[in-house]
């Protein structure tokens, strides 16, 4: 691509005004020469999927047909769906085929380009009705959602900055460079109500006028696309999706807080995300919105990319400071905060990589209209990553002030296999979950905070009734005791204890003693520990403690796990009424603890069988061998 | 590693380019590991003297970050996904049966050197959930079926 620099505001006005045409088809306007684009999904799950191949198949056929001319072909980001992916969105008819594999290729350029006619075995069909569905608007899952951080994705191709500027791309820096002093910016983003969506839900204008009230000769922006939360993706969707968006917001928070220099730190595990990001720096320094006397201002500001390399207390905003200078990425107690002394001791702004993506949309919509959207204290909308046992899990934009049950029943499809929800995850490790009762309660910050969750970043995990919540907060605490740097003691030793009677209850050794430790600990180390990873990581274990007391109760008094999880605590039984007395159960057992009792089976000249509960190691071979299903785990 | 003096000087090469400081340390450390695939101490020390550094700090930041690895690593590397999304969907049984099938550890490499077996925290594929990675390609939806098609597609090679 050959990008030439943007050297004024007006040649921007230009170019833009220029370029408005290249997503019309996209967009769903139809030209007279009848062209048509593809777009495949390239997002890391699609991608997993072979949709980069499934992309050069449709251009080989596409060569071999002889319609190259007509149909562009071209990668998207994210379109958030990825239960079903890989991916196809044909425009300008917006037809959205589901779950295409690279042999699907010919099909979709022989029927629909050429012939103009659906594939219909490749449309979406709706659970409820069983009805094929022919459009994305039409598709339940995409119906209560409200797409602004989200905006670009599955829209333009990430690798092209063009794209982005046909869809109002570098228009809010341009207004804010023509038009906003440095203070005004701030008010705008004050006014707009955003908060962090990197966890602790701070208010983004007031952070950037703190760091803008320091006065120093050299400032820095830093987007944390850390991301630490297991099981959330919606920054790497963003920065795979779109990430000039966030080139653009950290540009703007530049010149709102007098910063010259940028960082993105970006785990090491996005790959994709990586890559995009850094073709995205490229072009945008190549058109000059990046560098030196941008748009022809005296304003300059540049981006540099930094690596974590796997601690999730790195997403600590003190501790990634202190990776990004090359040590050990371990926190420092606060104040002074980021703003005043942060990385190489400078004023710091620290944002989440979704909080900078509505940036740009509300400076050019305006803090008023950003602010219509959500609740009276949390404004706009939140992506959620939509994972465990839901049908179709993926990457979800919703209003604030939406209900979980909304947003698992329609939007979500239900829950897998039809079972019974049991509860829900936010905020990962550092959460708590939300049960049946709450299904109905508008979620924002603080409604979440009150019944002991959080917002979180956006991992949302969907249980039902299979999961165990013992389990589940024994997963978690394992994950920060691995991730505790071992600075402050409450959270590297206290932890360790906690995880060793959650252990305890989840083999059936605890007593009602360890119970009530189990609280108390906690909540010493919420109170004492030096930073949110410590001071968080009790959270899954009192939020389960409060809503889940009796599965708790079951695992230490029935030596009992109501899930059947807790492999320790599994029984296998031979349910003698439908013995048939074979002996398969026996001649396969590994450790030969099934024996033949002197019962009649059925058939009376044989006997019915018994597992000796003392040495079974549960493996479940017997229950596999046995043709009668008489093996049932309790 | 004596042999290994072409990949110390891309690595060399690699520490002027950038103008390293002590600052860029964990960038180089990547790099290095890309290049020789593991951070032996005769890496560190390398490193150290490069950036004009002690050892220890080296040391430090490489033990500190989990991606880190001081250790050889087998030909392939599977990597089980272990974020919540995935272990929600089971992928405890998928790990296990690794384990059971390859008789190592979590963490371990085989007697021959074919199979590291490790685990990831999140790979952003969680669509996919169950998520195991070898050598960085993904196979999603895993089951104890997956583990047997993944092992016998790599024990030919
Ligand atoms: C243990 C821990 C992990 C965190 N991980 C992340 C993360 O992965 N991504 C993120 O944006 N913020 C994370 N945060 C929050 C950051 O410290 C910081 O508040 C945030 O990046 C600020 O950006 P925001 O105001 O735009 O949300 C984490 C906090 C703690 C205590
Ligand atoms: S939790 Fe495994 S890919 Fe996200």
């Amino acid at each position: 691509m050959c990008l030439s620099k943007v050297k004024t505001m007006e040649e921007l006005f230009c170019l833009s005004e220029n370029l408005k045409g290249l997503l019309d088809i996209k967009k769903g306007k139809a030209n007279i020469a009848g062209t048509m684009e593809i777009s495949v999904c390239g997002g890391t799950g699609c991608h997993a999927s072979q949709s980069a191949k499934l992309k050069d198949e449709l251009v080989r056929f596409a060569k071999q047909y002889g319609v190259e001319e007509k149909v562009k072909i071209s990668i998207t980001g994210c379109f958030g769906f990825c239960e079903k992916g890989p991916i196809v969105k044909i425009s300008p008819d917006h037809t959205f085929y589901t779950k295409v594999h690279p042999e699907d290729a010919e099909r979709i350029i022989k029927e629909h380009i050429v012939e103009g006619k659906i594939v219909e075995d490749l449309l979406y069909v709706n659970p409820l009705n069983h009805e094929r569905i022919l459009s994305q608007d039409q598709i339940p899952f995409y119906k209560k959602q409200h797409r602004v951080a989200l905006r670009n994705c599955g829209l333009i191709n990430p690798e092209n900055i063009q794209e982005y500027i046909a869809n109002r791309g570098f228009l809010a820096l341009a207004k804010v460079l023509k038009d906003y002093r440095p203070d005004q910016v701030i008010d705008e983003v004050k006014k707009s109500g955003l908060r962090g969506r990197g966890g602790g839900g701070f208010n983004t204008g007031l952070k950037w006028e703190f760091a803008s009230k320091y006065q120093s000769e050299k400032k820095y922006v830093i987007c944390n696309a850390d991301e630490g939360d297991p099981g959330a993706f919606m920054d790497r969707s963003i920065l795979e999706g779109d990430p000039f968006s966030v080139i653009e917001a950290m540009i703007i928070a530049g010149y709102a807080i007098g910063a010259d220099e940028g960082n993105v730190y970006i785990r090491a595990e996005y790959p994709l995300a990586i890559e995009r990001l850094t073709i995205a720096i490229k072009q945008a320094r190549q058109m000059g919105f990046l560098g030196e006397n941008i748009l022809g201002t005296n304003f300059c500001f540049d981006i540099f990319i930094k690596y974590g390399a796997g601690a999730f207390v790195c997403g600590e905003e003190t501790a990634l400071i202190s990776s990004i200078e090359g040590n050990r990425g371990e926190p420092v107690v606060k104040p002074p905060f980021p703003a005043e002394a942060g990385l190489y001791q400078k004023p710091t702004i620290v944002n989440n990589v979704e909080t900078l993506a509505n940036i740009p949309v509300i400076i050019l919509d305006g803090a008023e209209e950003f602010a219509k959207i959500g609740t009276e204290k949390s404004k706009g909308t939140k992506v959620f990553a939509l994972a465990g046992k839901i049908n179709n899990v993926g990457l979800v934009e919703v209003p604030m002030g939406i209900t979980l049950r909304e947003i698992i029943y329609d939007i979500g499809g239900g829950i897998k296999d039809d079972h019974e929800f049991k509860a829900a995850q936010t905020g990962g490790p550092s959460g708590g979950c939300i049960t049946k009762d709450h299904l109905d309660i508008p979620i924002d910050f603080d409604n979440l905070s009150s019944i002991g969750s959080m917002m979180g970043s956006g991992g949302l995990i969907i249980m039902d009734d299979r999961n165990c919540m013992v389990d589940i907060a024994k997963f978690y605490l394992e994950f920060t005791v691995e991730e505790s740097c071992g600075k402050c003691t409450p959270c590297r030793i206290g932890n360790k204890r906690l995880l060793e009677i959650l252990t305890k209850i989840t083999e059936g050794k605890a007593t009602m003693d360890d119970l009530n430790r189990l609280e108390e600990l906690s909540n010493i180390i919420k109170d004492t520990s030096l930073c949110g990873l410590g001071q968080s990581a009790p959270n899954p274990v009192l939020s389960t403690l409060h809503y889940f007391y009796d599965e708790y109760l079951a695992h230490i008094q029935k030596k009992y796990c109501p899930a059947h999880v807790c492999k320790a605590l599994a029984k296998y039984q031979i349910d003698e009424k439908i013995c048939i007395g074979c002996g398969k159960c026996a001649k396969n057992c590994p450790v030969n603890v099934i024996e033949k009792t002197d019962k009649p089976a059925k058939n009376p000249k044989l006997f019915v069988y018994k597992i000796q509960q003392e040495n079974c190691i549960k493996c479940g071979t017997c229950a596999k061998n046995c043709p009668m299903k008489a093996i049932v785990l309790l | 590693m004596e042999n290994d003096k072409k990949k110390f000087d891309e690595l060399d090469e690699y520490i002027k380019t950038i103008h390293a400081t002590e600052h860029e340390l964990i960038a180089v450390l990547h790099r290095a590991q890309h290049i020789l695939s593991y951070l032996p101490r005769e890496v560190q020390e390398f490193i150290a003297d490069r950036l004009q550094i002690p050892v220890s700090k080296v040391y430090g930041v490489v033990t500190f970050y989990s991606f880190f690895t001081m250790e050889k690593k087998g030909k392939y590397v599977i990597n089980v996904c272990l974020g919540t999304a995935c272990f929600v969907r089971g992928a405890d049984k998928i790990m296990k049966a690794f384990e059971d099938r390859l008789g190592i550890k979590n963490g371990e490499t085989t007697p021959d050197g074919k199979f590291t077996l490790s685990s990831l925290r999140c790979v952003g594929a969680c669509g996919l959930a169950p998520v195991v990675q070898v050598n960085g390609k993904t196979y999603g939806n895993a089951t104890i079926e997956t583990v047997e098609q993944i092992l016998k597609e790599y024990e030919g090679e």
